[in-house]
């Protein structure tokens, strides 16, 4: 079982941060297959948070094909993210770190790496699967 | 479940020459938490009497659960009201305020209520008077909830508790919103409050409603621009410009994209709730948010 929290002032919809906590478990292998999430008394009981918005996430993770709900039981984990990307992220890693290099010897500070990162990544078309 | 929780149409309150709601119009949908934002004086708790049927409208229409509200018997079992502060009777002990709910109340669940009550660790022998401010808030809420009414009301529930108290009121209304099946209006200015726990959220200023809608929709709609002076000057259609703001270089506006596609402008970025909610109070007051001024002649 995984627990929930919420940033209040992280500027991402709530629903989609308990969708990203999901994700980043089953990435991390926290969560695996045939794992349950908490359920929707439990999440809203714990954080304070809107039943609908406990729904909404897990419908989400349900359409992404990573959860099913079994009726009476639970909402329970039918796949894992961890196989697909954990292969590729030593190599990513290395490729970034270079890239970060390349970025102070440019004379770019900390801050601005960030913030090259970030409306980078913002501005990167998405492909959704 | 297809009756609106709360639809009014032109509603207007008028105290002697001063108005407290002008023609507010609102559809808001069944099974929906719905948080009432405004500053004090902005008319939230004349919506929440006229709606709880504590005062009747000026002019205009209101139905709650598709009801004139307060019409009779079933009506007010269908609405739990808790006013400003959480009030309990300072004198009674908490089991009399269940033995009065239980008397008055045609509808009352009192496994529900003795449960809570015990859940919530409140001592049934102790005088009202004597609870922590977050036990009264958690007392009348239990009260308010036991009645099993189909929409729960709230004006300010939590603007006197500290903030542990505050979560234990919040998780404990989401608990029964979970187990109960009922729609919520409570008003707050607590903007964080709101964003964790509603869904849909009505921007009330100077008597008006500002903007109202489900709060994803509204944040996944409304962008900040921002782009070289000039730039900006003109908005495709169904962008509509809530605030602008310019320096001599720069132009930033906050739109909001009533569309129904993707906003495709340069430089546009989504804004946070409490960012949005603030852009429609500046706008009421008839203010822009305080930017750099330009101070070179």
């Amino acid at each position: 079982m995984i627990d929930f929290h919420l940033e209040p002032r992280s500027g991402v919809a709530p629903y989609m941060q308990l969708v990203h906590q999901v994700q980043q478990a089953l990435r991390l292998g926290m969560l695996d297959v045939g794992d349950q999430l908490p359920t929707v008394k439990q999440v809203v009981a714990k954080i304070a948070i809107n039943p609908n918005t406990v729904l909404k996430a897990y419908r989400e993770l349900e359409r992404q094909g990573l959860v099913a709900p079994q009726p009476g039981r639970g909402t329970f984990v039918t796949a894992t993210l961890a196989d697909d990307t954990l292969d590729a992220h030593a190599e990513l890693k290395t490729a970034l770190q270079a890239w970060i290099t390349r970025a102070r010897e440019a004379g770019l500070d900390d801050a601005a790496i960030q913030a090259l990162f970030d409306t980078t990544i913002r501005k990167a078309p998405q492909v959704t699967p | 479940m297809n009756t609106p929780v709360l639809s009014t149409d032109t509603l207007t309150k008028r105290y002697g020459r001063h108005t407290a709601l002008t023609e507010a119009t609102l559809d808001i949908p069944a099974g929906r938490i719905v948080g009432l934002v405004g500053p004090n004086g902005a008319g939230k708790s004349t919506l929440l009497a006229l709606a709880a049927g504590l005062i009747r409208p000026t002019s205009g229409h209101i139905h709650v659960l598709g009801r004139t509200p307060a019409a009779d018997a079933h009506q007010l079992a269908d609405v739990g009201f808790v006013a400003q502060d959480t009030p309990v009777y300072a004198t009674l002990t908490v089991a009399d305020h269940l033995t009065m709910g239980k008397r008055l109340n045609p509808t009352w669940d009192d496994t529900f209520a003795r449960t809570r009550i015990q859940q919530i660790g409140l001592d049934p022998t102790k005088k009202a008077g004597r609870l922590s401010g977050g036990q009264k808030a958690q007392l009348a809420l239990t009260i308010a909830a036991a009645k099993r009414p189909k929409l729960l009301i709230f004006d300010e529930p939590v603007a006197a508790l500290d903030p542990l108290a505050r979560r234990a009121f919040l998780q404990n209304l989401m608990e029964f919103v979970a187990e109960l099946d009922i729609s919520v209006i409570l008003s707050s200015h607590l903007i964080g409050d709101v964003e964790r726990v509603c869904d849909h959220l009505i921007v009330l200023a100077e008597s008006r409603v500002q903007v109202a809608g489900e709060i994803d929709d509204l944040t996944a709609n409304h962008h900040r621009l921002i782009g070289p002076r000039g730039t900006l000057d003109t908005l495709p259609d169904g962008i509509d410009l809530i605030a602008a703001d310019h320096t001599d270089r720069q132009t930033t506006l906050i739109v909001h994209n009533t569309t129904g596609h993707p906003l495709d402008l340069p430089g546009a970025d989504t804004i946070g709730l409490e960012d949005m909610v603030l852009t429609y109070l500046h706008r009421a007051e008839g203010l822009t948010a305080p930017t750099l001024q330009e101070t070179r002649a």
